[in-house]
């Protein structure tokens, strides 16, 4: 009894030291109004009305939609050979691009940090560059052209490479490779540029302080002070990476068609679009992408865990 | 050769610097940034090259004769739509500029009490950020949709701005960034009787001139290539890449025309990028002191 007592005055002197908080905290709340408010209308909203979409059948006419339970998931594992094989395209894309290109970012945003402010952002907007060129797959497309005029089929053939045309677009030997290297081109994005600012947001006296202290070159320096410096935007370049490593869709279909041949190019997101936006499926559509999101949240559980001690 | 190693010495005052291995590295950006280059180059070479010098083989890199044909045709549909041509433009413009301003405005506020304020809730928004950049579902699309339905926002400017002016990219970029700002420098603009409100726009922001540049890009990119088909289906509230993309793709369908188009979207977002850039680039000169 008298325990209990306790417990419920505790109860209550912990909701009310609570509100005390929350109205000491009044500004903060005040200014992160006008973001959340916008954020939960627009983001969070539509997120946790689209969860239960994986447990449902609906086709966008019948409403509401069907309850179907587990069905959906059921049949992606056991029925669906091309969500399977997707599977296999996403992680071997993951693969090759995630570690490649998060890697390749931040190597080159050191090295072109240690240039002079002009050349920095030169080389910045040329490595950024590709990002921004949204009409591009058209250039790769002539690159990659299954005729002779293609720009690589021309240069193999005057080199003496090769005698014909390859057919790098519709070839399943090719098409992933080519998909691959075209995703390592535009890779140069959000994580690298956040990297830059996060280069730039070293403070300079640091490292004069470290060469009082005896750091000898570059590599020291950015070993001993730079990354520790910079934990905060290498999760972001993380979080960025994964996300664009476990999404990528948009290069193969822009590139390779939809569907690819022999579903070389199919990625889960592919087959999440085919679903959602060719058969109008969005309960399976759903789905796709719940499992999708699950594999997403384990990568980025895996990465923290590595990156965690670069943070505070 | 001899000038730009001259140059390259200006950033060489720190530990150990040789002035070889700053070289190395030049030349190593210079080289793998002409791969980088070399779509972007034969984009911009092929929406000036002649037709007749489109298809012979081997491709060339380079053309002498340029025409701007395909611009002159580009612009030419484009000014025969029943909306004038500067409608376009001018939504585009203000749709981006909108939110780009507001989404640094709104934003930056929010990732500094998520980065430096610690209150009742502030943890479980901190890692709603990091799901929704994660959860990535295109039947909230469709939801979205709904959602602005219910708020009578079809068919209005606004359907195409407040979405994107919450970006949750924008806030973690910010709010990773500004955990790096020293807790005793916040302390002590509170002795001082300063309000969060002060110090985050007086103190934390001036000093986050990198990562707001950033998100500014971001913001502007993002903005720049809203194409809003679903969400605005009135003519006069269309924006400038929904109708270039429909010129090049149906109305003219030329290869010229496809690369023009691409050329023509490409070139805002890389003037705002160097703007942006060489901001970051000033106030580093002028004001390098933190902490």
């Amino acid at each position: 009894m008298e325990k209990e007592q306790i417990g419920v005055r505790t109860k209550k002197e912990q909701r009310r030291r609570l509100w005390i908080q929350v109205k000491q905290n009044k500004e903060a709340y005040l200014m992160l109004l006008p973001f959340m408010l916008l954020f939960t209308v627009f983001t969070v909203i539509p997120v946790i009305m689209s969860l239960p979409m994986g447990l449902t059948d609906f086709d966008m006419v019948k409403y509401p939609p069907t309850w179907v339970g587990l069905s959906n998931f059921y049949n992606l594992f056991l029925n669906d050979s091309i969500f399977i094989k997707s599977i296999r395209v996403t992680l071997v894309f993951a693969v090759f691009t995630g570690p490649l290109s998060y890697l390749l970012s931040f190597l080159l945003a050191w090295l072109i940090n240690e240039l002079n402010a002009a050349l920095r952002v030169i080389f910045t907007l040329i490595f950024y560059a590709p990002s921004m060129a949204s009409g591009v797959y058209a250039v790769w497309q002539l690159i990659f052209s299954g005729d002779s005029y293609g720009i690589a089929n021309s240069t193999l053939m005057n080199l003496g490479i090769t005698t014909s045309a390859i057919q790098w677009l519709t070839d399943s030997r090719y098409i992933l490779t080519v998909v691959i290297i075209v995703q390592l081109w535009v890779s140069m994005g959000a994580g690298f540029l956040a990297m830059r600012a996060g280069f730039q947001n070293i403070d300079k006296s640091q490292y004069e302080a470290g060469a009082i202290e005896g750091i000898r070159n570059r590599w020291q320096e950015l070993i001993y002070i730079t990354i520790p410096g910079m934990g905060p935007s290498l999760m972001f370049a993380a979080v960025m990476q994964i996300v664009s490593s476990f999404t990528a869709d948009i290069v193969a279909r822009n590139l390779v068609g939809f569907p690819s041949t022999d579903y070389a190019a199919h990625t889960i997101m592919t087959h999440a679009f085919d679903y959602g936006w060719i058969r109008y499926e969005m309960g399976y559509a759903s789905a796709i992408c719940m499992i999708l999101f699950i594999a997403m949240y384990l990568a980025n559980k895996l990465i923290n865990r590595l990156l965690g001690r670069y943070m505070d | 050769m001899a000038a730009d190693a001259k140059k390259l010495r200006a950033s060489n005052r720190r530990a150990g610097r040789k002035i070889g291995g700053t070289v190395m590295i030049f030349l190593f950006l210079l080289i793998l940034g002409a791969f980088m280059v070399l779509p972007i180059w034969l984009m911009a070479v092929n929406s000036v090259k002649p037709v007749n010098e489109m298809f012979i083989f081997p491709p060339k890199w380079y053309t002498l004769n340029p025409t701007f044909d395909n611009f002159r045709d580009t612009y030419r549909v484009l000014g025969q739509m029943w909306v004038p041509f500067s409608r376009y433009v001018f939504n585009s413009i203000f749709v981006t500029v909108s939110v780009t301003v507001l989404q640094c405005i709104f934003a930056s506020m929010a990732a500094f009490c998520l980065a430096k304020v610690k209150f009742p809730g502030s943890r479980f928004i901190n890692a709603v950020i990091v799901l929704a950049l994660l959860y990535n579902s295109n039947v909230i699309y469709l939801i979205q949709y709904m959602v602005m339905a219910q708020l009578h926002m079809i068919n209005r400017m606004s359907a195409l701005i407040l979405p994107a002016v919450a970006s949750a990219m924008g806030l973690y970029l910010m709010r990773q960034s500004m955990t790096g700002v020293p807790d005793s420098m916040i302390e002590a603009a509170k002795v001082d009787g300063a309000s969060l409100f002060t110090i985050c726009w007086r103190i934390v922001i001036p000093n986050q001139k990198p990562a707001l540049m950033t998100m500014a890009i971001f913001a502007f990119q993002g903005a720049w290539n809203i194409t809003g088909g679903s969400v605005v289906y009135d003519e006069s509230l269309k924006t400038l890449p929904t109708v270039i993309q429909q010129a090049a793709a149906a109305g003219i369908s030329r290869q010229g025309v496809t690369m023009a188009a691409a050329v023509i979207l490409f070139i805002p977002p890389v003037l705002f990028f160097i703007l942006a850039q060489s901001q970051v680039m000033e106030t580093m000169a002028h004001s390098g002191i933190k902490d």
